[in-house]
């Protein structure tokens, strides 16, 4: 509700100056934002007063970790710059793991946060923290603004620095009297960031090199990671791909920049990925790798990673090239640009001996389970979501087995489909990232599926959701377990299940007392009939599916092992 | 192998808290680290020696690039380049020993800056083999404290040593 005082309030400032806090919310309209996340706290009481009738829809979550997740995955869905406010000290301190997973996965986030007094600065002041200290190696840049004329261009920088380049988190600290002062004009307001260089266009020689090695090779793959989603290039990746006529595989965050129902399509690889595409990667004479940056998860042991391949790397990151591996033929720039520019070089080559092996890896080793249990396999619960959401949801994932299992079996055709923490692994993103991604993209129907740990950490902002009439559906694939590191307690630590299962509440009931749906389902045959309730809820909707509590994600490179030393292919094989 | 490595950055608080947290979250060692003004007073100039084979180097280049306020990153590898570093130090020197210690020190081209009554305080500069060599014959007098500035360096604009 909006009291007459703070109207009057409002008349009484006018005059051609500026306080502080009108100089944020100016920038924030002028940069584009309607939308942004944030919580309260005593020094952004400035700001939060310029925000009560600003023409932004301002979302409150029930901590700030879940607010810079929500405006992360809000980022992620809508390709714009997320925006999270946090006050000093401990607002500011619960931003940190947002701030890390955005920055490990390249999402452009701008966070505003209160700080004291600028005398008190260093004085260990009520609610103060070292900020910009704290969270300087999590953000791509920070800066503090201790004078009024240097707001409107820092924010400006701000935004840029988030959305341009190899994107990522930005973290600018405001002490209060900044945002109470008045500032005679805007303040200046161009940008000054002389260390600040893009590359877009990429070396010309280097692309043509890149062609020719395409060109020559009897057993390409391309292999292709999130930077490609990032950079809006899947169009210019299929096009490629298929004018090169190249086998395709992506990493978690890559899922979606290319057509799984492609023949093409080698799915994910890595750690959990498909064991054709491990073997494609082991065996080629010639690995392009787009937006991707050779993560451990990805290559496995990495002296043997590849062993027979010339390695192309496309990125914008300079830093990221030759870091974990020898790259052989680096191309530095915008993905979109240099696709493009591919595409118009490579010759399409037939590469009959190559295809024919792929797919009989892949008809060998698809990724299968028991079809005939009773009790739910987790993999059966994902491929109904996919089936009965006609493979077009946005899925958000927690971390653990649920992610996998997530990844393996909903088959993703489009970008910005798969919503997940990648770099961090950060456990409790599932939730907060669906009400993100919802806020973004009102019309698609938003899937959590999540673990029950993972849930357990974020659960709280089920109230955000209820709050803002969000249809999202949360899917837990509720084993008891932490699965994943009980899975690897099975495997390395002779069943040794330490710490790793606690008691869960009654999910159902929870949701329900947090005015949400709560569904229960506890045989297989039930599955599909629950997924299609949930479909037609309009509130949020938590769907508690009791799964198989030992299952285990397969296949599975042990960590420090080759790719192609993939243990459960027996497994996989054995229900052909 | 040791490279002189030159990052020109903007004058802002952070940027050193910035580069030295960035060599400490990825393990490059810096054998040494000096900043300073420069001509233009928005700008220092760092010079990092680092020790490391290439790739780790040319990271060490990258990830300094990629700090937004690092404007321009030079390895000095390879070229010809004037590096010195400036060290002060504090010898024991009785008086029947200060006649032999300032003749060492002239043949350094170091200085005498400060003379007390039973130590005197030299200043050398030079390249780092000169410090340490100078360190080394100042060790038998007795060393009471030292201090060095780390090294500092330009590329030279000609080829031979002057
Ligand atoms: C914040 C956080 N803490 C700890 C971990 C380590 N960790 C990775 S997976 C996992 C278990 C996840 O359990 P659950 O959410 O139930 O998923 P499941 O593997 O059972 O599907 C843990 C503890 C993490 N990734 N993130
Ligand atoms: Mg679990």
């Amino acid at each position: 509700m909006k009291s007459k005082s703070s109207t009057s309030a409002r008349s009484a400032k006018k005059s051609t100056t500026k306080t502080g806090a009108q100089i944020i919310v100016d920038t924030l309209i002028e940069q584009g934002v309607d939308t942004m996340f944030g919580y309260t706290g005593g020094v952004v009481l400035p700001l939060f007063d310029r925000l009560y009738d600003a023409p932004i829809n301002f979302v409150v979550p029930r901590h700030e970790q879940g607010g810079c997740h929500m405006a992360d995955a809000y980022a992620r869905a809508s390709g714009k710059v997320g925006v999270v406010v946090a006050t000093s000290g401990p607002g500011a301190c619960n931003l940190v793991t947002g701030l890390a997973t955005a920055m490990m996965d390249s999402v452009p986030l701008v966070a505003l946060t209160g700080q004291v007094r600028t005398e008190l600065i260093g004085n260990d002041a009520f609610q103060e923290a070292d900020t910009t200290g704290i969270t300087r190696p999590i953000t791509k840049y920070n800066s503090i603004v201790k004078d009024v004329k240097d707001l409107a261009r820092t924010l400006r920088e701000a935004f840029y620095i988030a959305s341009t380049g190899r994107p990522g988190p930005v973290l600018i600290d405001i002490p209060v009297d900044v945002a109470v002062n008045k500032c005679g004009s805007a303040g200046s307001v161009a940008m000054d960031l002389p260390g600040y260089k893009l590359r877009a266009k990429g070396h010309a020689k280097q692309i043509s090199t890149a062609a020719q090695a395409i060109n020559k090779s009897k057993r390409p793959v391309l292999y292709v990671g999130g930077g490609v989603i990032i950079a809006n290039a899947c169009e210019e990746l299929r096009a490629m791909a298929e004018e090169a006529h190249l086998p395709v595989t992506t990493t978690l965050l890559g899922l979606g920049s290319y057509d799984q129902n492609k023949p093409e399509s080698l799915d994910m690889l890595g750690m959990h990925g498909t064991a054709y595409a491990n073997y494609a990667v082991q065996e080629c004479d010639l690995l392009i790798a787009v937006g991707a940056r050779f993560d451990d998860r990805v290559t496995g042991k990495l002296a043997t990673f590849a062993p027979g391949a010339k390695i192309v790397h496309i990125d914008i990151d300079p830093s990221s090239i030759s870091k974990n591996v020898h790259v052989d033929i680096p191309v530095v720039g915008d993905a979109k640009v240099i696709l493009r520019e591919l595409a118009g070089q490579v010759q399409y080559q037939e590469r009959k001996v190559w295809f024919k092996k792929i797919a009989e890896w892949k008809k060998k080793f698809a990724l299968r389970y028991d079809q005939d249990s009773a009790t739910i396999k987790p993999q059966y619960v994902v491929e109904q979501i996919c089936r009965l959401t006609k493979g077009e949801a946005i899925i958000t994932t927690g971390v653990g087995q649920n992610q996998m299992w997530a990844a393996q079996f909903y088959k993703f055709t489009k970008p910005r489909q798969l919503i997940s923490s990648g770099g961090l692994g950060t456990m409790g993103y599932g939730l907060p990232a669906a009400i993100g991604a919802q806020i973004a993209r009102p019309d698609a129907t938003v899937v959590d599926i999540d673990g029950d740990h993972s849930f357990n950490m974020t659960m709280t902002e089920l109230a955000t959701a209820v709050e803002h009439s969000l249809p999202i559906k949360v899917c837990i694939l509720n084993n008891g377990y932490m699965g994943m590191v009980r899975q690897w307690q099975e495997l390395f630590y002779g069943k040794r299940y330490s710490k790793s299962y606690l008691s869960n509440p009654d999910y159902a009931t929870v949701a329900r007392a947090l005015g949400a749906v709560g569904i229960t389902v506890d045989k297989t045959k039930d599955v599909p009939a629950a997924v299609k309730a949930m479909l037609k809820e309009k509130k949020p909707c938590v769907v508690d599916f009791r799964i198989e509590r030992e299952e285990n994600v397969w296949p599975m490179v042990a960590a420090g092992k080759s790719l192609s030393e993939m243990d459960g292919l027996d497994i996989l094989e054995s229900m052909a | 192998m040791k490279h002189i490595i030159s990052a020109l950055v903007e004058n802002k608080p952070g940027v050193l808290a910035h580069v030295a947290g960035m060599f400490a979250a990825r393990g490059f060692n810096i054998d040494s680290l000096v900043v300073g003004r420069t001509e233009d007073p928005k700008l220092s100039r760092m010079t990092l020696v680092v020790v490391g084979d290439d790739r780790v180097v040319e990271q060490v280049r990258k990830q300094l690039a990629r700090i937004v306020p690092v404007v321009k990153v030079q390895d000095f590898a390879g070229q010809p380049v004037v590096a010195r570093d400036l060290m002060l130090v504090t010898i024991s020197a009785p008086p029947e020993k200060r006649p032999e210690i300032t003749a060492m020190i002239d043949m350094f081209r170091a200085k005498v800056v400060d003379i007390g009554p039973k130590s005197l305080m030299a200043e050398v500069s030079g390249p780092e083999s000169k410090i340490e060599a100078f360190v080394n014959v100042c060790k038998p007098y007795g060393i009471k404290s030292l201090a060095r500035t780390g090294t500092i360096a330009m590329p030279r604009q000609t080829k031979t040593e002057v």
